[in-house]
């Protein structure tokens, strides 16, 4: 037992001091939930990092413009973890994961560390175990946690529940103004990106975007950018990288980066409370047995689900 | 939820010619495994640093360029500076028969030629993960037949071993 503690100790140091393949593999095994203690040890080592989501569709740049700004951000001779998530498929449970293509000059670095993960039937453009992983990244001494999600549509927005600033990269090809207008993605980007500038359109498209949030109310004081890069020259990167530093200070300043945190933190609670009861409630409380013979009656309309559901709720709300 | 298999497929030197690669990566991607695609003209060293990050379980390389016989030691001899030789390397390409025989010597595990159809690799990977992870962690010390009689004698004889003597002292205190 005391032999144990040691090792565990010994892990936890060698991952605080940022020895890469310890990192590694307290990924591995954070992301299948093999050891839950894990996780309970290196939360009092986190919260320093300054965590940056990069959202988007799919192939407008997001792993060429992490490539191009994190090179930017080294100059300061910051350490970097990086977070890039590629879909799973949902037939084979495989995936291949792409991102680490483009960044390949950051691979080498030593102040660098990337980890690609599949997003394993979560659905919100982040894996499951994004947010625990981005923990271990923390503990690790990282300064900037980089969360790169899968291409997205215009729902996907888990990203803004887990980073402190939120940069949502287009293409001058997404859209007019009205799609500027609708729900969805555009209400989560703090730094808004028209990647490949170079296009033809990309001087328009800017003009339509900024005329679109101009009708939008706003809600902060946060004054919202809208910036045009070009990640393969690279050109715009420095603003960028402005851009970003400005909202920290911002999110600082006025003491919103500590209230959004624990709001973050009290949702996580919410989460965790959920995941237990509702795995509880399957394994122990909801006869399976019961529940399939049922089913035939149900599928004969002898039965309605709607009275079934509030049947069995009721049994567990209300136990006699 | 069974742990998932993580493969690093990648080509190391200066080699243009990624179908097989590509063909490889997305069986295994299609038999459920991770599989992190490098690209082209990789060095030894990212190959290994990019292994060693995502935490693979089988790396499999892919040289049609004829720099088998350097780049393959290359990649086992890097592992090992990093303490990493668990990681199963393989590979595939045009390999004559003869080196074929000799990498697998220096410590490739297995090496595939052309026409070799996907399942035969599936199966391969599977069965060596499997064999991978239920082999003890680095440090971790199975206790020896030898080490086991000792500590029965001890036990018997009734020593007290260092740390229990300076019990007592504490409780003085």
């Amino acid at each position: 037992m005391r032999n144990r503690r040691c090792a565990v100790d010994k892990r936890l140091r060698q991952l605080i001091r940022g020895d890469k393949r310890v990192i590694a593999q307290t990924i591995t095994t954070v992301e299948n939930a093999t050891d839950p203690k894990v996780l309970e040890q290196i939360f009092p080592h986190t919260g320093k990092a300054y965590h940056i989501g990069i959202t988007g569709p799919p192939g407008a740049g997001k792993s060429t413009l992490v490539n191009v700004l994190c090179q930017h951000l080294l100059t300061d001779g910051k350490k970097i973890g990086i977070i890039a998530v590629d879909p799973t498929s949902p037939f084979s449970g495989g995936a291949l994961l792409g991102d680490r293509v483009r960044m390949t000059d950051l691979s080498l670095h030593k102040d660098v560390y990337i980890r690609s993960m599949g997003s394993r039937g979560s659905l919100g453009g982040l894996a499951q175990k994004t947010k625990d992983v981005a923990l271990v990244l923390d503990a690790a001494g990282m300064d900037y946690v980089f969360i790169e999600t899968i291409g997205v549509g215009q729902v996907e927005l888990d990203i803004a529940q887990v980073c402190d600033t939120t940069v949502v990269v287009l293409v001058p090809e997404s859209g007019d103004s009205i799609q500027a207008m609708k729900a969805g993605l555009l209400e989560i980007a703090d730094i808004l990106v028209v990647n490949k500038g170079d296009r033809e359109g990309s001087d328009r498209f800017m003009l339509e975007l900024k005329f679109a949030f101009e009708l939008r109310e706003q809600v902060t004081g946060w004054d919202f950018p809208i910036l045009k890069t070009i990640a393969t020259k690279p050109e715009g990167i420095p603003e960028l990288g402005a851009a970003i530093a400005a909202h920290r200070s911002y999110l600082e300043g006025c003491g919103m980066l500590e209230k959004a945190r624990k709001i973050k933190l009290k949702r996580r609670i919410h989460e965790l409370i959920e995941n237990r009861i509702s795995s509880h409630l399957r394994e122990h409380m909801i006869g399976e047995h019961e529940l399939d013979t049922m089913l035939d009656k149900m599928y004969r309309r002898k039965l309605n689900p709607f009275r079934v559901a509030a049947r069995i709720a009721d049994r567990i709300i209300r136990p006699q | 939820m069974a742990r998932k298999i993580r493969v690093l497929v990648g080509k190391p030197g200066l080699d243009g010619h990624d179908r097989g690669a590509k063909v490889v990566a997305a069986a295994l991607r299609d038999a459920g495994m991770e599989v992190i695609y490098t690209g082209l003209h990789q060095t030894c060293e990212s190959i290994v640093e990019a292994a060693i990050q995502e935490d693979v379980d089988v790396i499999g390389l892919s040289i049609l360029s004829g720099a088998h016989m350097t780049l393959f030691p290359k990649v086992l001899n890097l592992l090992k500076k990093r303490h990493a030789s668990d990681i199963v390397v393989i590979g595939g390409g045009i390999i004559p028969q003869a080196d074929m025989k000799k990498l697998e010597k220096k410590g490739v595990k297995k090496l595939f030629g052309p026409g070799t159809p996907t399942s035969e690799i599936i199966t391969w990977i599977q069965e060596a993960t499997v064999k991978k992870r239920s082999r003890p962690k680095r440090g971790t010390v199975k206790p020896t037949k030898k080490l086991r009689q000792k500590a029965a004698v001890k036990r018997r004889s009734g020593k007290k071993s260092a740390r229990q003597k300076k019990k007592p002292k504490h409780k003085k205190k």
